[in-house]
């Protein structure tokens, strides 16, 4: 096999003619420059790269992406992507999509499509808000907010994207944020180079319905306290002098966060986004604080899992190799096939 | 003994047992036999919905009626001519539909007082006088069935529930079927337990002995072959002759098959039969739900593959917002809806075509797509076949509408050669589009077809953004410009009427009828019986039938206006009456029933020789 050749992109290439129409101060344009920054680094042609995305702001992304895209309906596509993706293998198929979009109205293509680990790679815009539908509720809202369709506050308890994804058995599954361009891109990186399902959870504001929401992990007074980066290999210590670290006390289910300096080194949990039990993710995936305190960002979980897209194909192509017969010869024996009789 | 042989026409033999008694299968086996015989045939499976109710009960009676005979036959037939019961329940559920002097062939073992009393029998019905009527033979099946097998290795319950192949040989006796097919099918069905297969074969034989021996049938009956135009038939129902249709178009376009789908009564068979064609690449997938499973489909289009999905109604209305979708994308797709009767769960296993105004108009916004309907189980496949090519050529979702007659129905098929086959062949976009030799215009027609290109992912130069959102005319940038979106919703619309269909033909061989009867879909069997009932008594009638619902053909209106009365049967209240009416002004008369059961014969030549006599 020749090596690959370089096909010299930039991020130029992957913007396409249409003008940006998301609010001034969007989260959304930081996000779509990282992503138009890190494609030439996939090094795949522009037109094996597919952009599907459902209803919402978020979802408008693809008529930016100078790539094959789809702008679908509410919540769909997953499934969209998943036929898609099943029946074109050598496409690289992405899926944008919000809080609303992939965890309310398509809250069960989201699932089947992580269990089935369907080689999509799905990034979540998480502004805990419907932004395009001016400012209700959304699944992520913290209890008690209040909004347009919640005027004395909500009464539902939110989804944890990161614990439903592990729960609906996802392979890999990072969290990052709009702002740090540089950790969102090693992110798409890793979800990239992922065989099978990559959901990444994005926070990313919205400054017109929900301004704000993620500041504590972006103030520079805050950031490196409240924010757990995790690093594959590492221990997991963080704070602005690494004065919290992450333990599995003896005898409890989760993880827990103490302070460094009163815990013996070998107590800290050294990160491994490879661990087959769930468990330990999903752990992580609930450190947070409902003031964010202790959010982990990185990649929490990577384990190898036969992709769905894979097993069809190879189905297909077993059942195939053992063929001799021209297609139409096929589709004559089939029809002839079971009990016939012939009258002359 | 010598038995005496007469010679009949036509014969049509019902099958009834309880859901577990194996009817199903004792009637495909007969009318498998009944096909290699060369007679023409008919079915209908009846069966409920529940897959065990309980044993013995009325609800859990499930029959197969065949109707065969020396002459080209277009319905099940109206009533039973032989009923096989294999319990009480299964003759009190069917004894009504039985003309007086039918044979009734009961399993006297089941007619326990027990099972009596399950169905409200206080004295046994084989020891009173209420069969008077009919002609019954008493046998003691499952005794019988079970002492034949004495000799051999399997269970009490096993030998039991061999009885209904005893009742398949004494059936195959008196109709003087060829069993050599029947034989080898037990041997493939029961190829991993030897012991079944021979235990099986032992009832059947049995069963065979019994009618040649014993006085109780001293009558044994031939059908001659039907004169049948020369060529391979098989049997078939509907669910997989419009199976074998995609798979076909998928060969005669070169494109992978790709069906997403959900289970659901009566279309879950074609899920089943597809997903055994990886060697020709049909790729299948059980989705999460229906949504899924057309919005995977509609992908696999967007990606270059013949996009499927197969549903019933319930499932079409899951699916209704991605048709709308693939109406703005102008991108392939066959949505298959196998009717029922609804609304909601409705009756499962019964058929109805009360999804018409669903297909036609069931989705927001103006979203046309194509419709039609196959007329029987054969058809299915002619249906499925052009479903695809309006679907490819015009890049339009389409919506093939058959429902749970013709789908569980069989019927005898002439195999097509495939080269004869319609040449699906599509053309992707390769090149860009635009007067500047560089740009790519997504929503530029052909303005023959009307229909936009299709540039599938992977092809360079192409890349491309589509969407929900209106498109302007030729770039398929995002529009909200009214002008454009007044022209789109007035192309959306002319690229579906303007799909050339054939027009429709009329039978009308004394061509001086001035009563038309206009149907579509499965009604096309009972209401050619119907005509040609009324013929053979010299009334004049004339049949039209629909397959295109949309676009209806171009000479309808003209066909329609030249009867004096325009009578039109559907199971429903009236969908397609409705329409004709609104679309030609034509004073159509509905003729409606919604039992989820196929019209009889019988009944639409009784309508129709009423309105014969007012015109």
């Amino acid at each position: 096999m020749s090596e690959p050749v370089a096909l010299k992109l930039t991020a130029k290439d992957f913007k396409s003619d249409q003008e940006v129409r998301w609010c001034p101060g969007c989260g959304d344009y930081a996000i779509l420059a990282a992503v138009q920054g890190f494609m030439p680094e996939l090094n795949i042609p522009r037109e094996n790269i597919v952009f599907v995305s459902g209803i919402g702001c978020s979802s408008r992304f693809p008529y930016y992406m100078n790539t094959y895209g789809m702008h679908s309906i509410h919540g769909r596509a997953p499934a969209i992507a998943t036929g898609l993706s099943v029946s074109r293998p050598d496409l690289s198929v992405w899926v944008v999509t919000g809080d609303g979009d992939a965890l309310s109205i398509g809250g069960n293509h989201l699932i089947h499509a992580l269990r089935r680990n369907v080689n999509l790679k799905i990034l979540l815009f998480n502004n805990r808000i419907y932004g395009l539908t001016k400012g209700q509720y959304s699944p992520t809202s913290e209890v008690g907010k209040i909004t347009k369709s919640t005027p004395v506050g909500s009464a539902d308890a939110p989804f944890n994207p990161l614990s439903l994804a592990l729960g609906a058995e996802a392979t890999f599954v990072a969290r990052t944020i709009d702002s740090d361009r540089k950790h969102l891109q090693s992110v798409l990186r890793a979800a990239a180079q992922h065989e099978g399902s990559a959901f990444v959870e994005i926070y990313q504001n919205c400054n017109i319905f929900n301004d704000g929401a993620f500041d504590q992990l972006k103030e520079p007074a805050t950031r490196d306290d409240f924010l757990i980066r995790l690093e594959h290999g590492q221990p997991i210590t963080f704070g602005s002098d690494g004065q919290f670290c992450v333990v599995h006390p003896p005898g409890g289910f989760g993880l827990e966060v103490r302070e460094t300096a009163a815990t013996p080194a070998e107590e800290i949990v050294v990160h491994d986004a490879t661990v087959t039990d769930p468990a330990y993710a999903f752990a992580l995936s609930r450190l947070p604080g409902l003031d964010l305190r202790n959010t982990p960002i990185g990649v929490f979980r990577s384990v190898d899992r036969p992709s769905y897209d894979g097993v069809v194909q190879e189905q297909v192509a077993t059942a195939k190799a053992k063929v001799t017969e021209t297609p139409e010869q096929q589709l004559a024996g089939l029809l002839a096939s079971g009990d016939t009789w012939t009258i002359l | 003994m010598t038995k005496q042989i007469r010679q009949l026409d036509r014969v049509v033999i019902r099958f009834a047992g309880d859901s577990g008694d194996g009817m199903q299968l004792t009637g495909d086996r007969f009318t498998s036999e009944t096909a290699q015989l060369g007679n023409d045939i008919s079915t209908l499976p009846n069966f409920p919905a529940e897959i065990r109710a309980p044993a013995g009960t009325l609800p859990g009676v499930s029959s197969f009626q065949v109707h065969f005979a020396d002459y080209d036959i277009l319905t099940p037939g109206d009533a039973p001519n032989v009923l096989v019961a294999m319990n009480p329940a299964a003759l009190k559920a069917n004894l009504a539909d039985l003309p007086r002097g039918a044979d009734i062939i009961v399993n006297t073992d089941e007619f326990t007082r027990r099972n009596l009393a399950k169905v409200g029998y206080t004295t046994s019905p084989l020891d009173d006088d209420s069969l008077a009527g009919y002609v019954v033979h008493p046998v003691a099946l499952t005794s019988m069935t079970v002492g034949a097998l004495a000799e051999h290795e399997v269970s009490k319950k096993d030998a039991e529930r061999a009885k209904n192949m005893f009742a398949l040989g004494l059936l195959s006796w008196m109709y003087s079927r060829p069993y050599e097919s029947t034989l080898r099918f037990l041997e493939r069905k029961f190829a991993a337990r030897p012991e079944l297969v021979a235990a099986n074969v032992a009832a059947f034989r049995a069963g065979w002995n019994f009618g040649e021996t014993t006085d109780s049938f001293s009558v044994r009956y031939e059908v001659k072959p039907a004169k049948m135009l020369p060529g391979t038939y098989r049997n078939i129902t509907g669910n997989a002759a419009l199976s074998l249709g995609l798979v076909a178009a998928g060969v005669r376009s070169g494109l992978p098959v790709f069906l997403g789908a959900y289970p659901i009564t009566p279309a879950s068979d074609i899920l089943h039969e597809l997903s055994k064609h990886k060697r020709l690449g049909v790729v299948t997938m059980q989705a999460e739900d229906e949504i899924a499973a057309v919005g995977a489909a509609l992908g696999a289009s967007y990606g270059g593959a013949l996009g499927v999905t197969t549903t019933s109604g319930p499932g079409v209305a899951l699916k209704s917002e991605t048709i709308s979708l693939a109406v703005a994308l102008e991108l392939p797709l066959v949505i298959v809806d196998v009717q029922r009767a609804g609304p909601s769960t409705g009756m499962p296993t019964k058929t109805e075509q009360a999804d018409l105004n669903m297909a036609l108009y069931g989705r927001h916004g103006e979203a046309p797509v194509a419709v039609i309907a196959p007329k029987s189980p054969s058809d299915c496949f002619h249906a499925a076949l052009e479903a695809a090519r309006i679907a490819l050529t015009y890049r339009t979702p389409v919506i093939l509408l058959s429902d749970n007659y013709v789908a569980n129905g069989s019927e005898p098929w002439l195999l097509p050669d495939v080269e004869s086959l319609p040449d699906l062949r599509v053309e992707f976009a390769s090149a860009p589009n635009g007067e500047d030799g560089t740009t790519f215009l997504p929503y530029l027609r052909d303005p023959e077809t009307l229909a936009r290109p299709w540039a599938v992912p992977g092809t360079p130069g192409l890349e491309h953004r589509i969407g929900g959102l209106e498109k302007a005319d030729r770039t398929g940038d995002i529009s909200y410009d009214p002008a454009n979106h007044d022209f789109m919703v007035r192309t959306r619309a002319a690229r579906i009427e303007t799909i050339p269909v054939p027009d429709v033909e009329v039978d009308d061989p004394d061509g001086d009828a001035r009563v038309l009867v206009l149907g579509w879909g499965s009604t096309y069997g009972p209401i050619g019986a119907a005509c040609r009932g009324l013929r053979q008594r010299g009334l004049s009638v004339a049949q039209a039938h629909l397959r295109h619902l949309a676009p209806m053909p171009a000479n309808l209106g003209e066909v329609l206006r030249s009867y004096e009365r325009v009578v039109i049967p559907e199971m429903n209240l009236g969908q397609l009456a409705h329409v004709v009416r609104a679309k030609y002004l034509v004073d159509a008369i509905g003729y409606n029933q919604v039992r989820g059961l196929p019209f009889t014969a019988a009944e639409l030549e009784t309508m129709l020789e009423e309105v014969l006599k007012n015109v």
